[in-house]
């Protein structure tokens, strides 16, 4: 399961209607946590974005997006530097479904959550997320949980 | 030397939960392996089914990029630590767009892809890819012929047709598509036609132009797959970069005498055509098919590779051929592969590439993608209805053929001594240097370049029939069979 903030997933959804027909991508920080149901399923805490600036200059660019890793590392150090760590990505998918491609299955790690929104027409449709299995063979379908923080 | 590798947080489940792994090791790579060989989950991770590491995981050691450094082979002083850090890569090509793919199948195609249907790997979900899917096919002759047949008949969704070619009898041997009847009609006609045929429930899309550098890109871009079944070498350097440019995968053929290539390239996921052949041959140097021939049934062979191949890609089964080149010889009946390498200095599909445009292609080989009518050439080439009038005046002169042996028992010129183009310089001695000659092979370039050897060696009288044999046939002596 992926937790975030109502105002994070606004923010990704606006983020993938910025750059549309371009993709987006970000980076997730957070906490990953068990579940208190003792399956061993995973629960990742979100608590603030990284959005990063599409680094693919070419004409593939509508369906391709990078992270650079000197930008994932910077990331990272940072977020260990309060306590947090990276635990996922989200990009958006143009006029495709929020469903990850094979592309995205060989270009994945198990342990982090995919946040993919789809973007039709220029307008942020659904969003759904996504964890590889271990054996690389498939992504499950994670549910997202947006609660409203508490009042301050 | 110690190296403290830092394992990701995502992967710590596959290293018993630590952070950081001491290994010794000399170099980077070699630390790598003794990490996985030591935590053997975390293999499939980070390295791919070739044993290299995957494209997406990055190497920082001691915060510096390995790949800025001597990559695995960077060497390890001192204590040091070791950062895998992936890079984020996704995409979307080749998925189809999710209107298709909602798309049901009806009770006839349901019955008409059964056999596909009953096969797991296949299924209503692959036939349902197979459906949405945009599939480009570059030419429509010997490769084209199986490759339209199959693409259509598995229910391929949407298939594009290039070709500017015109029926011709000598097609017939080998290009099945077409039959007698089509002889003189332009290719893409007869073969929507019948492909329509083959499979009433697809789409058709012809586009009857001479691909070239100004239309390719706006061709290619409503595909997601474009399959190569062209027969010269401008148009193949030109899919390769177009696809290349649009990320689209390339999956390519090609054929001559007995035999066939076959591979996938796909400058997103593997080499490409230029990390291959960075440069196109000599002209002239690699004869076509029309010049050197082809056995019927090899385009048959190597159009239902590629067929197999673009199936694969889009249903997502099996392993593709990126990064491999099969041969096929059919005298020997013996497949081989190839293992092919990206370049990292390839001029289209690097990290850093100099081209980032199509090109002028025919200037980039040296040669006409279509054979253009021949210039004469005042001071070389002589014309067929020249030649009859010398023959009528008695002139004096000498015919030399220099195609092969099996041409010359197909047809020849009355008179004429046969010497093969590629034994010329070594046969000079037979030929008289202070008579009239008049060379000529099947349509001109051979007779042209040994034209050339016979200036180049004191043979200041030698010409150059301009058509060939077949321009004599056709001006001159009708009773002469064409081929």
């Amino acid at each position: 399961m992926i937790e975030l903030s109502p105002g994070d997933l606004a923010r990704i959804r606006a983020h993938g209607e910025a750059t549309y027909p371009e993709e987006c991508c970000g980076i997730l920080i957070g906490r990953t946590e068990k579940t208190a149901s003792g399956n061993g399923a995973v629960l990742a805490r979100v608590m603030r974005l990284v959005g990063a600036e599409n680094e693919r200059e070419d004409e593939s660019r509508h369906n391709r997006y990078l992270i650079p890793p000197e930008v994932i590392l910077r990331t990272e150090r940072e977020a260990r530097a309060e306590g947090l760590d990276v635990v996922g990505y989200y990009h958006s998918h143009p006029d495709h479904p929020s469903r990850p491609s094979d592309f995205d299955r060989d270009h994945a790690w198990p342990g982090y959550s995919y946040l993919i929104v789809s973007v039709r027409e220029g307008r942020a449709r659904d969003e759904r997320s996504w964890r590889l299995s271990n054996d690389r063979s498939r992504f499950d379908e994670e549910p997202i949980r947006t609660p409203e923080p508490p009042p301050t | 030397m110690t190296v403290l590798i830092q394992i990701p947080t995502p992967l710590r489940g596959f290293a018993d939960e630590q952070s950081e792994v001491a290994v010794a090791a000399a170099t980077v790579g070699e630390a790598m392996e003794q990490l996985v060989t030591r935590y053997e989950g975390l293999r499939p991770h980070l390295f791919g089914d070739d044993g290299k590491l995957r494209t997406f995981v990055n190497l920082f050691l001691n915060d510096e990029d390995v790949r800025y450094l001597e990559r695995e082979a960077t060497p390890i002083n001192g204590d040091a630590t070791l950062a895998i850090i992936p890079s984020i890569a996704g995409g979307t090509v080749a998925e189809p767009p999710a209107a298709a793919r909602a798309e049901e199948l009806s009770p006839e195609e349901i019955l008409r892809y059964s056999r596909h249907l009953i096969m797991p790997e296949v299924g209503s979900e692959g036939q349902l890819k197979l459906k949405a899917a945009k599939v480009l096919m570059i030419g429509t002759g010997g490769l084209g012929s199986p490759l339209g047949m199959y693409l259509a008949a598995a229910g391929v969704g949407r298939l594009g047709l290039v070709d500017f070619d015109v029926v011709d009898e000598s097609n017939l041997h080998r290009q099945l598509l077409y039959s007698n009847a089509d002889v003189g009609r332009p290719k893409i006609d007869a073969a929507v036609e019948r492909l329509r045929e083959v499979n009433p429930h697809i789409e058709l899309t012809p586009h009857p132009v001479l691909l070239n550098s100004s239309n390719a890109l706006e061709i290619f871009e409503d595909y997601d797959l474009i399959v190569d079944g062209t027969d010269n070498f401008p148009t193949r350097y030109l899919v390769n970069d177009a696809c290349v440019l649009l990320g689209k995968p390339n999956v390519y053929g090609s054929i001559f005498r007995f035999e066939g290539q076959v591979s996938v390239f796909w400058g997103a996921k593997g080499p490409c055509y230029r990390c291959l052949f960075a440069e196109p041959p000599p002209p002239g140097l690699v004869p076509s098919c029309a010049e050197g021939g082809v056995l019927g049934v090899l385009p048959g062979i190597i159009g239902s590779l590629q067929a197999n191949e673009v199936i694969k890609l889009i249903i997502g089964q099996g392993d593709p051929l990126i990064g491999r080149l099969v041969l096929f010889d059919a005298l020997r009946m013996s497949f081989r592969e190839l293992k092919l390498r990206k370049n990292p200095d390839c001029p289209v599909c690097s990290e850093n590439p100099t081209q980032t445009e199509l090109i002028d292609y025919e200037q980039f080989c040296g040669v006409p993608a279509v054979a253009e009518e021949p210039v004469l050439n005042d001071m070389i080439d002589v014309t067929p209805t020249q030649v009859q009038s010398w023959m009528n005046d008695g002139r004096d002169f000498s015919i030399l053929d220099v195609r092969g042996p099996q041409e010359y028992a197909i047809c020849r010129i009355d008179g004429s001594t046969l010497i093969p183009v590629a034994e010329l310089e070594g046969r000079l001695a037979e030929l008289d240097p202070s008579k009239l000659w008049v060379v000529h092979c099947h349509h001109g370039p051979r007779s042209t370049r040994a034209t050339n050897i016979l200036r180049d060696n004191g043979f200041p009288q030698a010409y150059n029939l301009a058509g060939g044999i077949d321009a004599w046939a056709v001006e001159v002596d009708p009773s002469l069979p064409r081929y």
